[in-house]
């Protein structure tokens, strides 16, 4: 699909006006990446057939991290249904390990859903001190995903 | 069953419950994708195991198709049941069902496509020899003036992406008609995507009854009789019951002949049920839609035929032949449901949602009740108000009503209101008892 500048300069507007940090379109022939702000580009999507009905990703609303439990953690639930992944790719390194620091705007993992990617941000800040799904596990909306020690 | 062996209930409700039951002695497994305000009910907790869709409102629960599939496809299962309402007749989850390798049960996507464009399925219905009401698609004002004169007035107007008793509009004049015309269409395309409207004669002193029907993946398609539900408050039903009273013999063996004549001509598979309006005055009938899902008043069929109509969807969805024929199908006694609904009768229908501290339903030999509820359950404010379906199955009419009177009156229910004295109200009227009445009865004689 051969792009103009115009064109271009539409996409950007339209992602500029939407609250997407990221969108990434992969289709036949076809591939679009863009980043707002000044955020680290994450690394590339998991490595699938491609598809032409594959979906942009999309960021998830922010779930919103529950209280902290007596033992002091906060934890971060699913905000739909889907399918678990901790990495953009298999290959990939996970988002997060135990031990890694989050802002609430950090990615923490994707859940897919009929090849939609979701990104899941922490909606919490502090240290990650336990992932409870194990990768690629159907997870439940609502389901705890990770234990975060508040900051 | 060959193919299926774990289900993935798409619904909630006493009709998730049912789908439960129906495959447990199938010796199915059974999965109930609830949304978080179902996580506690009584189909979450009979079925194997319950996942949770998304949350309450169900435009991000039990309408996402996507979560549907993916919960079925993550849980393992080889089919969906997608009950009634809801995903129930949407093509858009049958196909993506097949394309990921799962057994839908119901119609193929490309039969309940049909079936919901209402105007293709009227003119496949006329093509099939089955009568349809005068009226025709009007694109225009002035075309839509000049069928009306044809047509006669009052006239109604309808939405192609209609059915159900939704989209649909009284004109008794052309000034009326003018003014509800772009109404009905901005209506329409917002309601159902789709604008296009049409006019169709208005019975005045109508009943509705229709027929149930199965087809099997090998070409049988038979008949299970006719339910005649014409006690209806604003096109939604609120008493059934088969067979339908002082119909003639004519008049039935043609319904359900042109019942079984369209399902075949549709290519039609697994359980569906033809609509009609019998016109009480003229003696005619005409083909008003098909439904392509089970519907909520299957248990009066049930009844009179001994047939379970859930387990025979899900033989079928197997791909098993029907295993019976016509002559197989004989009819015993008269079977009446009775919706029990939380509303408040008294302020205008307005759904009563809250929590039952208080529920029993009296058991009585002839009385079968199909509720998820118990005292204590809660009654969500997100969903339809249905809270049971009281079903008496007896020799006779007037002792099926004598059941369901009994069982009504001995009804305990506490925390929310309901329509419980309505029905009573219907029960007890000289007119139900006389036999048929017709589809604006309900809001004249007793509302």
């Amino acid at each position: 699909m051969p792009l103009s500048d115009e064109d271009v300069r539409e996409i950007l507007r339209i992602i500029d006006e939407s609250d997407l940090s990221e969108l990434r379109i992969d289709t036949d022939g076809f591939s679009l990446h863009v980043v707002k702000g000044d955020r680290e580009p994450t690394a590339a999507p998991p490595s699938r057939p491609a598809r032409s009905d594959t979906a942009p990703s999309k960021q998830a609303e922010p779930p919103v991290a529950e209280e902290a439990t007596a033992d002091g953690l906060a934890t971060i639930p699913a905000p739909m249904l889907g399918t678990f992944y901790r990495a953009e790719s298999p290959g990939k390194l996970p988002f997060v390990e135990v031990g890694t620091h989050v802002e609430p705007d950090t990615i923490v993992c994707i859940i897919e859903v009929m090849k939609m990617m979701n990104s899941v941000p922490a909606g919490v800040s502090g240290t990650v001190a336990e992932v409870i799904p194990d990768n690629a596990e159907l997870v439940e909306y609502g389901q705890p995903l990770f234990r975060v020690q508040p900051a | 069953m060959k193919r299926i062996k774990r289900v993935f209930v798409a619904n909630r409700g006493e009709i998730a419950l049912r789908v439960v039951c129906a495959c447990r002695e199938l010796g199915l497994e059974t999965v109930v994708g609830a949304s978080e305000a179902d996580r506690d009910g009584l189909a979450a907790r009979e079925a194997d195991r319950m996942v949770c869709i998304g949350p309450a409102p169900a435009a991000q629960s039990y309408l996402r198709d996507d979560l549907v599939v993916q919960a079925a496809l993550g849980t393992e299962c080889d089919a969906i049941h997608p009950g009634y309402g809801f995903l129930s007749e949407s093509p858009k989850l049958a196909a993506r069902a097949r394309e990921q390798g799962l057994i839908f049960v119901g119609p193929p996507p490309e039969v309940i496509e049909l079936s919901g464009d209402k105007l293709r399925a009227r003119a496949e219905a006329e093509r099939a020899g089955v009568p349809v009401l005068p009226g025709k698609e009007v694109a225009s004002d002035s075309e839509a003036k000049k069928t009306a004169r044809e047509i006669g007035y009052p006239v109604l107007v309808k939405a192609a992406g209609g059915g159900g008793g939704r989209g649909i509009k009284l004109a008794r004049d052309p000034d009326e008609l003018k003014d509800l015309l772009s109404l009905a269409r901005s209506e329409a395309g917002a309601a159902f995507g789709d604008d296009r409207v049409y006019l169709e004669r208005f019975v005045a002193s109508a009943r509705h009854v229709e027929v149930q029907i199965a087809a099997d993946e090998h070409g049988a398609v038979v008949h299970l009789g006719e339910r005649d539900c014409s006690v209806q408050r604003r096109y939604q039903k609120v008493v059934e019951q088969a067979p339908a009273p002082q119909l003639d013999p004519a008049t039935r063996n043609a319904l359900t002949a042109e019942a079984v004549a369209f399902a075949k001509a549709i290519g039609y598979q697994n359980l569906g049920t033809v609509e009609f309006v019998l016109d009480t005055d003229s003696g005619e009938h005409f083909f008003l839609e098909i439904n392509c899902r089970i519907q909520v008043e299957h248990p009066v069929t049930e009844a009179v035929t001994g047939r379970d109509l859930v387990a025979m969807q899900l033989h079928i969805a197997d791909g098993e032949p029907l295993g019976f024929t016509q002559t197989d199908v004989v009819f015993d006694g008269h079977a009446i449901e009775c919706r029990l609904n939380a509303e408040d009768v008294a302020h205008g229908f307005m759904p009563s949602p809250g929590t039952l501290s208080l529920f029993s339903v009296p058991e009585l030999l002839q009385l079968r009740v199909d509720t998820h509820l118990c005292a204590g359950s809660t009654i969500p404010p997100y969903y339809d108000s249905l809270m049971a379906k009281l079903i008496a199955h007896a020799e006779g009419r007037e002792a099926a009503i004598d059941v369901l009177q009994e069982a009504l009156e001995d009804l305990d229910v506490e925390g929310v209101e309901t329509n419980r004295m309505l029905l009573m109200s219907v029960l007890g009227h000289d007119d139900f008892h006389r036999g048929a009445v017709t589809t604006d009865w309900l809001e004249r004689a007793i509302v």
